[in-house]
């Protein structure tokens, strides 16, 4: 286990932690312009890089807010 | 000390120096690429094969799996293809010239809720429909056949019954990838070690040129078996794939007595277990939650595993941890695999087994090289294409493989 820095409490345990996958996926801004190709990417298709990876995690044992930090998801060490 | 040690016993393939060109290349000498290959040179004659290995053949999940067999999934689709692996390893042994020590012991399913009851009834019929050997068991069914399950009331999730499959079992992994192995190069198939694939030549929708830490290799075919590598392939590619890499832990126990006669596992606790040849107990859980390339993951992972072990069979609470380790697993948004064509004419996909690849080895293999040979997918794994996250046509399979596949 290691300790995930929440940026609104501080260091904690990372069984405290929801993880949330890709950051920055947007909802499309116009849902029925897609194709059925573009919109089944929207849905299913998230990066997968070996590296440096910024994701989505939520404090779901503590203050329940959501944050974007950046690991490497090779050495499992966050960045930021 | 070393006029001591015994001779070197022979090797089981050679270690040849990649030549420029094959007319197949397989990326990923683990279980599935091994046996690619050798369904390639068996059932198609095709032997101009390159097996490319970035580290050591069946070094990554093929030696850390659970090995695990079984074919009773839910859907027609996943029943046709696991099925068709079940009956080729039931013949493996002699395929291979090999010992591969599989035991068919059955494997039990536990059902602990109404839901998980209903679900599990519902997957036993459909079993029966596609030909697939399954039983609904009553509580103490399920404790003559393995009766150190606990199947009192009294615990948190009680045991309601389980599904069996009989015919379902264990094999030696290692043996397995070694046999595959031996009978690939023995029809003259290169399996390149150390071998690193780190980009593509292409050439409009055609991939001419592999890139590889031991020089650039031309190719008439590319089948890719990386497994939870696959994303970093495809990036090199340009093509997007609904893939997730997460670590998946397994452990064992020190070695004991023969305890556990058959297979039993538990979606709802989250555990399974079985004992391996030598004694030691074998078992895994679910994924780490994050993405992963690590071959590691938290112990926390493993502490939630064994308190549901501990629970269902109290006996385990006394032995001892020996040894626990990871591996890196693709998993797809239906838990079905991805299989067959790619936006490149010459290049087909083979990813997305996520948990349970072992179990389809052979399976896979035969239909992978049918696919390379005949240049379309095989009947049993056209339903597993890359589009269905366009068309919608998911095999949605989270019943029957989501803790453990």
């Amino acid at each position: 286990m290691q300790l995930i820095e929440c940026p609104y409490c501080g260091p904690r345990e990372e069984v405290e932690f929801h993880y949330g996958g890709q950051a920055g996926v947007a909802y499309p801004a116009d849902p029925a312009a897609l194709t059925d190709e573009e919109w089944g990417r929207f849905v299913f298709v998230r990066a997968n890089p070996k590296g440096r990876f910024e994701e989505r995690w939520s404090h779901a044992a503590g203050c329940r807010r959501w944050f974007t930090a950046v690991r490497d998801t090779a050495t499992y060490r966050f960045s930021r | 000390m070393a006029e001591n040690l015994p001779e070197h016993p022979d090797f089981l393939w050679r270690t040849p120096e990649p030549r420029r060109s094959y007319d197949v290349v397989v990326v990923g000498g683990g279980g599935h690429g091994l046996a690619t290959a050798h369904y390639l040179a068996k059932n198609h004659g095709i032997t101009n094969v390159a097996v490319l290995e970035k580290g050591w053949l069946a070094g990554g999940n093929m030696a850390r799996n659970t090995t695990l067999i079984r074919s009773n999934y839910l859907w027609d689709e996943s029943a046709a293809i696991y099925e068709h692996a079940l009956k080729l390893w039931e013949g493996l042994e002699e395929d291979l010239g090999y010992p591969i020590l599989f035991s068919q012991r059955g494997v039990l399913n536990l059902a602990h809720t109404e839901q998980d009851v209903r679900d599990s009834v519902r997957r036993v019929e459909a079993n029966r429909l596609n030909g697939i050997d399954a039983e609904w068991l009553s509580p103490d069914e399920v404790a003559k056949i393995c009766p150190i399950v606990n199947v009192s009331g009294d615990i948190r999730y009680p045991v309601h019954g389980a599904t069996y499959q009989p015919r379902a079992g264990i094999a030696k992994h290692d043996y397995v990838a070694w046999g595959f192995a031996r009978r690939a190069d023995e029809a003259g198939i290169d399996l390149i070690q150390d071998c690193e694939v780190v980009g593509f030549e292409t050439d409009g929708d055609l991939v001419t040129r592999v890139r590889t830490t031991r020089g650039d290799i031309a190719c008439g075919t590319v089948a890719l078996c990386a497994a939870g590598h696959t994303s970093v392939l495809l990036d090199m590619l340009g093509v997007p794939a609904p893939l997730q890499s997460h670590p998946l832990q397994a452990l064992v126990s020190e070695l004991l007595e023969p305890v556990h006669p058959t297979i039993v596992m538990s979606n709802a606790v989250h555990v399974y277990v079985s004992q391996a040849h030598k004694g030691e107990l074998v078992m895994g859980a679910g994924v780490d939650s994050y993405n992963g390339y690590g071959q590691r993951g938290a112990f926390h992972i493993i502490e939630r595993q064994m308190a549901a072990a501990v629970e269902l069979f109290p006996m385990f609470a006394r032995a001892h941890l020996l040894r626990t380790w990871g591996g890196i697993v693709d998993v797809t948004p239906d838990a079905s695999p991805i299989v067959g064509h790619t936006p490149y004419a010459n290049v087909y996909l083979n990813s997305g087994w996520g948990t349970g690849g072992f179990k389809a080895t052979p399976g896979i293999g035969w239909c992978l090289a049918d696919t390379v040979a005949h240049g379309r997918p095989h009947p049993y794994v056209a339903p597993f294409a890359l589009d269905r996250f366009t068309t919608g046509a998911l095999v949605d399979e989270h019943g029957a493989a989501a803790v453990a596949h």
